[in-house]
């Protein structure tokens, strides 16, 4: 059995499953039970000076009848006195020694505010700590959260102020509501920041309740701009951590993957991105703590029946597949495959293909009541749009074409480095 | 939202309401086909996907639209119809080893808000000053009346029972369809404006004749009669009916007056009435009921589905190749039937086995009750009496496409038309009929 021990920014964790700074990680009591049921390590809900919330603070996205691929929320920080908090911190690591526990904080801009509540943090005997630079709504309109992870110099100002109060290791969690996630990630490592975490929510308004007019969650009959995480982030944060790993600067930052991971899966595409921890928290308010067995277990089966010792065989391994678009290769051919034996002849390739990409299916009524299909080769731009829609396993492959050229990039092309194979006749008017 | 529709199901329902999650989760499973198999295989073409799309979109009155649109009696319909067989029947889902979308419940779900609630869809044209009268308020007339009247056209129904409905309100097994359900449909259809006058019976009371003279047009859909007697012995004992009389005893009466408890039952017949007739036996208490056929199971006319929920009751038993002889009393009242077997006789010169009678095979069953389910009756008597009609050799009157008959101003449709299919097709049949009525009379206006 492959060996899920992780060591990141020198926070070690029995695994790499760790909840997110949210709702699940509000008390000692939660946190406990989640150590019970698996978890590796908790980031501890934000701590900082006392806030309110409000009552009514989630509302999500259902997809066709699946529940919550998007949640969002407008809750702030822990709403639970300071030194309670850090009672409970004391008291889970003390019955949990070989977990992690993370303490995420966010005061106001000031040096001695920052610098008193790591010390207070540190006596706790906390594994770590993460500077909440991220929550979008609420504490961004008191100059805290996002509205620090939005300005690289105020990222790097408060890492540094942290770094110089703290022993322990500091994770600097980003904000996704920015144009280029590799300013802020930068930015925290010249602040000293031993690692980042991310992605934090995204702006968002769920929905608006079209009878009343109110946005959701419903305030009183208002509402206002909430965070946005859930299954439906996940690509977003795939791709701003990609972006992390690849970047020279910040290439051999630790990285802490977070948004929409519900599934060993979904962690282990985090992983092959960069990350060596991954954190969890939508998935784990729908479905609970229990979540992490199959976690646990199903990456197991993975890494063993791939052959990896432990998480670092995988970590980073699909960094040097993105490239930028200009050195993909032109020349490399795909083009759609029917099989005909397991078409239903549903016609839904037919539709999408001829209203929405190259009007390259052909189609007739069949004999059975059913509509019949075929691939137009010539107008095929091999676009994969067919076998998105078609409701069949394995019915509509795409498959190489072998092409008599070398591969070609745009970069060669327009360098005049390489020669474009010839283009399907439908694109060249 | 139905929650008073069908509040007096005796046996229960065998396709309840859908509640909005399951009928969201449902619609959403729905492919959305490009030239859907589904709406190809309805007789009325409701187009399915999109009216399942308008329910994921919670569009509930323009799923209502599309499928009433189509199809008048689309909340009985979605009851009624053999869906496993049509639109159901033909969903790609099946391909795929998954359960087909329950379009047949999912209509239901889109209509009922509106049939049974009183909310009207359809407004009558503008008036035309037409005169259009329809015999028979069964699902073709009601079909026809309906589409004539949102012509314009001032359309009156004469029916010669004293409720409406036709088959819909007397003759479909209830745990389908009740009466109640079936009348309140109607009075939402009548809502558009047009008459329906019950206990008139044309050819009695008013002379088709007459109609003919007074009306601009006249349309037929008097559906099929009786089932008649066998014609062997024993046909007068006390516990020997017509399956469909049964069926319709059990809308009318109390369940206590009807309940079958500790009775065996002969049902004689292989088509939908007899499996109707014998489901509904073994869930009125039936201790046994046997179902006799001359033939054998391929050449039955009932539906699988049908035939497995009969079975799946229990206590039925379905006796292939077998034919009663006669009925055996005492006292006047039913006591057995007698049968012989039936086996398979060389084909003729098409193919088609004829059956032959095993000699020495006759056997007796101990039965209380038998009801005889072997098609119904044509209107022969009532057809012959209208001058010019042309009528086919098994008393089908004969009709060019649109329902248009030999005779001047008059169209026929449905089950006197079709020999007896189902509400679906009568509506289909119905509609079509008034549409070729209205180009004809359109038509006359111009010409």
């Amino acid at each position: 059995m492959a060996d899920l021990k992780v060591n990141i920014a020198g926070i070690s964790s029995p695994n790499p499953f760790w909840l997110a700074s949210a709702p699940p990680t509000n008390t000692g009591d939660q946190v406990m039970r989640a150590f019970d049921a698996g978890w590796g390590g908790a980031v501890w809900k934000t701590l900082g000076e006392p806030i309110v919330n409000t009552w009514s603070r989630y509302s999500a996205v259902d997809l066709n009848g699946q529940k919550m691929m998007g949640l969002n929320n407008i809750e702030l920080i822990t709403d639970r006195p300071l030194d309670v908090n850090f009672r409970e911190i004391t008291e889970v690591k003390k019955r949990y020694p070989h977990h992690a526990v993370i303490v995420s904080l966010m005061v106001e801009a000031n040096q001695k505010a920052w610098q008193d509540i790591v010390k207070r943090t540190e006596d706790t005997g906390a594994d770590g700590i993460e500077l909440n630079f991220g929550c979008p709504h609420g504490m961004s309109e008191r100059g805290m959260g996002s509205a620090v992870g939005q300005v690289p110099e105020y990222t790097c100002q408060i890492t540094e102020w942290v770094k110089q109060a703290a022993s322990l290791p500091v994770l600097v969690k980003l904000t996704p509501n920015i144009t280029d996630v590799r300013y802020a990630a930068r930015a925290a490592k010249r602040g000293g920041a031993d690692g980042v975490s991310l992605i934090n929510t995204i702006n968002s308004i769920t929905s608006v309740d079209i009878d009343t007019f109110a946005p959701r969650p419903t305030v009183s009959g208002y509402s206002s701009h909430g965070g946005y995480c859930g299954p439906a982030v996940k690509p977003i944060a795939l791709n701003m951590v990609s972006e992390i790993a690849r970047d020279p600067e910040t290439a051999n930052l630790p990285i802490s993957g977070i948004g929409g991971i519900s599934t060993w899966r979904d962690a282990v595409e985090f992983i092959l991105l960069g990350a060596t921890t991954v954190q969890v928290c939508t998935a784990v308010m729908h479905y609970g703590f229990r979540i992490v067995e199959d976690m646990i277990d199903g990456l197991n089966q993975y890494l063993d029946q791939k052959g990896f010792a432990d998480i670092y065989a995988l970590r980073g391994k699909s960094v040097p597949r993105i490239k930028d678009w200009k050195y993909l290769d032109l020349n490399y051919v795909v083009r759609a495959n029917i099989n005909q034996q397991k078409c239903i002849g549903c016609g839904l390739c037919y539709t999408a293909c001829n209203d929405g990409a190259h009007q390259a299916i052909g189609a007739k009524p069949a004999n059975n009541g059913r509509t019949e299909v075929w691939v137009i080769e010539e107008a095929c731009v091999g676009c994969n749009l067919c076998s998105l829609v078609c409701p069949v396993e394995q019915c509509i492959t795409m498959q190489t074409i072998p092409v008599d050229a070398e591969p070609c990039s745009w970069d060669q092309y327009t360098s005049q480095k390489g020669i474009l194979a010839p283009r399907p006749q439908d694109n060249q008017h | 939202m139905s929650e008073h529709v069908g509040s007096s199901y005796k046996l229960g329902e065998l396709k309840p309401a859908m509640s909005r999650n399951e009928a969201l989760a449902e619609a959403h499973r729905c492919l959305f086909c490009y030239d859907a198999p589904c709406t190809r295989a309805c007789p009325t073409h409701i187009d399915v996907p999109r009216f399942i799309k308008k329910i994921a979109s919670d569009n509930l009155q323009g799923s209502a639209q599309t499928i009433l649109e189509a199809n008048i009696l689309g909340a009985s319909c979605a009851r009624v119809c053999p869906t496993e067989v049509l639109c159901e029947g033909a969903c790609v889902l099946h391909d795929l080893h998954d359960k087909p979308i329950k379009i047949g419940r999912l209509q239901r779900y889109a209509t009922d808000p509106f049939v049974y609630k009183d909310i009207p869809l359809f407004q009558a044209g503008e008036p035309t000053g037409k005169k259009i009268a329809i015999v028979g308020a069964g699902p073709a007339g009601l079909a026809c009346a309906h589409e004539l009247t949102r012509f314009g056209h001032s359309v009156i129904v004469f029916e010669a029972q004293d409720r409406p409905g036709g088959l819909n309100t007397y003759g479909i097994a209830d745990y389908k369809l009740d009466t109640e359900t079936s009348l309140k449909e109607v009075e939402w259809v009548q809502s558009i404006g047009f008459t329906i006058q019950t206990n008139t019976r044309i050819g009695q009371d008013i002379h088709m004749a007459e109609l003919l003279r007074d009306y601009d047009a006249v349309f037929v859909g008097v559906g099929l009669g009786q089932i008649p007697p066998l014609g062997m012995p024993g046909e007068d004992l006390q516990g020997y009916q017509d399956a469909l009389v049964f069926i319709e005893d059990l809308k009318f009466k109390p369940l206590d007056q009807i309940s079958l408890k500790g009775q065996r039952i002969a049902v004689i017949g292989g088509g939908n009435t007899a499996i109707d007739a014998v489901s509904q036996s073994a869930s009125l208490g039936a201790e046994k009921v046997y179902m006799i056929y001359r033939r054998s199971r391929e050449d039955m006319g009932a539906y699988d589905h049908e035939i497995d929920l009969a079975l799946r009751k229990g206590a039925v038993e379905i006796l292939y190749m077998a034919q009663p002889v006669q009925i055996l009393g005492k006292d006047g009242r039913v006591v057995g039937i007698e049968c012989v077997r039936h086996r398979l006789g060389p084909p003729d010169p098409r193919g088609k086995h004829h059956i032959e009678v095993i000699e020495d095979s006759a056997f007796i069953l101990p039965v209380d009750r038998v009801f005889r389910a072997t098609g119904q009756a044509k209107h022969r008597d009532f057809f012959a009496g209208i001058e010019g009609l042309q009528v086919d050799a098994s008393g089908r009157v004969v009709v060019s496409k649109g329902g248009q008959t030999s005779v001047p101003k008059l169209w026929a449709s449905g089950d006197c038309v079709n020999g007896g299919k189902e509400v679906v097709n009568a509506v289909a049949e119905g509609k079509s009929a008034a549409q070729h009525i209205h180009q004809a009379l359109e038509a006359q206006a111009h010409g």
